[in-house]
């Protein structure tokens, strides 16, 4: 009976008043792909609104820095159109909402840069926009706020639980509980109720499938890792799925280690438990209650992860690793000072497992690409009360 | 008592159901306790026990403030089924349980239906997860003779209602409104067209909840159903009490009206729905 699996994981746990919705989201999203005009559509907007393909740069004195002879790329997921891969979600989202009639778009957010995504995309396609943002991210995201209000969107803070992502959801899903017949829900990651992890699996496919044909243009052949960030983990999804199959090639997922305060690695430290729709890898206690997660960076600040990525790790396709704050943030200046590229503190967590990884290894020569999901801007404020100045 | 010998007996009689819902070891396990007996001594016909989650995303404001509450006092799954066996012993009012479902999961879906059974649980609401996701929970409880409450939201379109229908035994738990659980007021004609849809599908009890915060909503949900579910409303009134005693009586009076009001032959107290009966509200 129950559809949209990864294995075990993924499903859809949510109240019966979601579920003629989530039936009528797969039936729009599988027209949709079938229809050419709306690939095209979506494709012409990825081009010429968010600026697509985004560049695969070879990071010089970076890849010098870190050593051991190896090039390190990066994806410049940062070049994109506000700023980080969310746009790629949100665009083919908002063209299934128009498809489906809806007239207000719902999100949630962490870091600011999928609710500015979600605010950009409502404004383009002229519909109301509200975004849930946890109290605790709207201090440390302030310039997201802005750009969301900007932007036109109405952004509420959440009080409760955590005041981050975990509860800014818990808000989106209880309005979308009560808009359903009017609004659509874009979620911003791999997770939540099929079939979401799905479709945002396929709208960030793009970074995979672009990556996939410029190394093979630069190199002749394809990298021996790719690294990405994993929160709820589209970045990372969207770069994996391209290579799948290609099994030459390691693919790493990097979780927040956070610091002595606590952590957000769901799939590294956490048991599969039920949360937000989906059965997935999940910080939680003996009694099934969801603990709260700690990081520096507001995107990974989040107690479970996409169900797709627990697939991914229990058949061992990929292997998912953490680092700390503290080293996200020494890579973070580390990149800005060396390549002039201010990185997301996602972002900054994949760098931090190439340094680590190149300096305890053996292996030379390696080439690596690196999702570079985001640029950093949104988080100088947090940046300069934790190194100061 | 067995729910649907319980239910089904009301309905035969053409008895209205009165179901209360508390939160377990909401605002504290002693003033919880004395909620259930009140309700009992009220007439209820159904105790609900809500086990507070971390994350309750089919709620409003007044449950996620019970659960929070109950969690920060200690409360658990395994202490919930204690508590719950506690009452068994004492009444004979069936004890529904509702539960998010992660911390079944986490028991185990075949250990917490052994451990509800064992404290003389009747049914069971689970309300994340969906007749597509039911079928390892509802065996399990099956087997041990404890029944799967279904829910139908007014967003259910006929195919599923039928399809719920067939599985569901008990009672079926009607959402009033497109939403999260809370006080409001619900519109009389949308869900007496509701009501009628599913009615339709299935002869079984059918008892509506979310939102029924008061003599009226509750009179006019019964024109047309089967019994309803009080919940939010209690809790409001808990939280707007002097003290947790002065909060009992509230309910005890509260739910003792309502019993009296959707039993009464509809439309008689129609026309006193006056200021003395919605004090509560």
């Amino acid at each position: 009976m129950s559809r949209g699996r990864f294995g075990i994981y993924g499903g859809q746990y949510v109240p019966e008043t979601l579920m003629p919705c989530l039936v009528e989201l797969e039936a729009a999203y599988d027209d949709a792909n079938g229809d050419t005009a709306f690939r095209v559509q979506l494709q012409h907007l990825l081009e010429t609104y968010s600026g697509r393909p985004t560049p695969l740069y070879l990071a010089r004195r970076l890849s010098t820095y870190y050593g051991k002879d190896s090039k390190i790329y990066l994806k410049r997921e940062d070049l994109n159109h506000t700023g980080a891969h969310k746009i790629n979600n949100c665009l083919g989202q908002a063209l299934l909402a128009c498809r489906m009639g809806k007239t207000r778009i719902i999100a949630e957010t962490g870091a600011g840069q999928h609710g500015v995504a979600t605010a950009t995309v409502a404004a383009l396609f002229d519909m109301t926009c509200t975004v849930y943002m946890g109290e605790v991210d709207m201090l440390r995201q302030k310039p997201n706020v802005t750009r969301m209000k900007l932007l036109g969107a109405e952004v509420i803070p959440v009080a409760s639980g955590s005041r981050t992502l975990k509860d800014a959801t818990n808000e989106a899903i209880r309005d979308w509980v009560t808009s359903v017949t009017s609004s659509h829900y874009i979620i911003g990651s791999t997770v939540g109720p099929h079939p979401y992890p799905t479709i945002v699996r396929d709208f960030q496919s793009i970074i995979g499938r672009e990556t996939r044909q410029q190394i093979l243009d630069l190199e002749q052949r394809l990298p021996h890792w790719l690294v990405a960030c994993v929160g709820g983990g589209s970045n990372a999804l969207g770069m994996f799925s391209a290579f799948v199959d290609d099994v030459s090639v390691q693919a790493f997922g990097v979780e927040a280690g956070g610091s002595s305060a606590g952590h957000a690695a769901a799939l590294c430290k956490g048991s599969p438990g039920v949360l937000h729709g989906s059965l997935s890898y999940l910080l939680q206690d003996t009694d099934g209650q969801v603990q709260l997660a700690h990081s520096i960076s507001a995107g990974l600040d989040y107690p479970g992860v996409g169900p797709e990525h627990s697939y991914l790790k229990d058949t061992g396709r990929v292997t998912y690793a953490s680092v700390t704050d503290e080293e996200a943030l020494e890579a973070f200046r580390e990149l800005s000072r060396l390549e002039g590229i201010i990185p997301a503190l996602e972002s900054s967590h994949a760098l931090a497992f190439v340094k680590q990884r190149l300096s305890t290894g053996s292996k030379h020569d390696q080439i690596i690409i690196v999702n570079l999901s985001g640029r950093g801007d949104k988080d100088i404020d947090s940046v300069r009360s934790e190194v100061g100045g | 008592m067995k729910l649907h010998q319980v239910t089904h007996a009301l309905k035969e009689r053409g008895r209205k159901a009165l179901v209360a819902f508390f939160t377990a070891g909401y605002p504290d396990e002693k003033t919880f306790l004395d909620l259930v007996w009140s309700a009992h001594a009220s007439g209820c016909d159904v105790i609900e026990i809500g086990i507070p989650f971390s994350d309750p995303i089919a709620d409003g404001p007044l449950i996620q403030t019970s659960s929070k509450r109950a969690l920060d006092n200690g409360m658990s799954l395994r202490h919930s089924l204690e508590l719950a066996a506690d009452i068994a012993k004492e009444i004979t009012t069936p004890i529904v349980l509702m539960s998010y479902y992660n911390p079944i999961l986490r028991m185990g879906d075949g250990h917490f239906a052994e451990l509800a059974s064992a404290a003389g649980v009747a049914g069971v609401i689970v309300p994340d997860l969906p007749l597509e996701e039911s079928d390892m929970v509802r065996s399990a409880l099956k087997s041990r003779d404890i029944v799967y409450v279904d829910l139908i939201a007014p967003t259910s379109n006929d195919d599923r209602i039928e399809a719920i229908a067939d599985e569901a035994d008990g009672f079926l738990y009607l959402v009033s409104v497109t939403g999260v659980t809370g006080v409001r007021s619900p519109i009389s004609g949308e869900i007496s067209s509701f009501v009628a849809r599913v009615r339709a599908a299935t002869d079984l009890p059918l008892y509506v909840g979310f939102g029924i915060s008061d003599i009226r909503t509750a009179k006019a949900a019964v024109a047309h159903s089967d019994g309803v579910i009080i919940g939010s409303a209690l809790i409001r009134l808990i939280e707007s009490a002097a003290s947790n005693s002065v909060g009992v009586r509230s309910v005890h009076a509260f739910l003792a009206e309502v019993k009296a009001a959707i039993e009464s032959r509809a439309g008689r107290l129609a026309g006193r729905s006056n200021s003395r009966r919605d004090r509560f509200a």
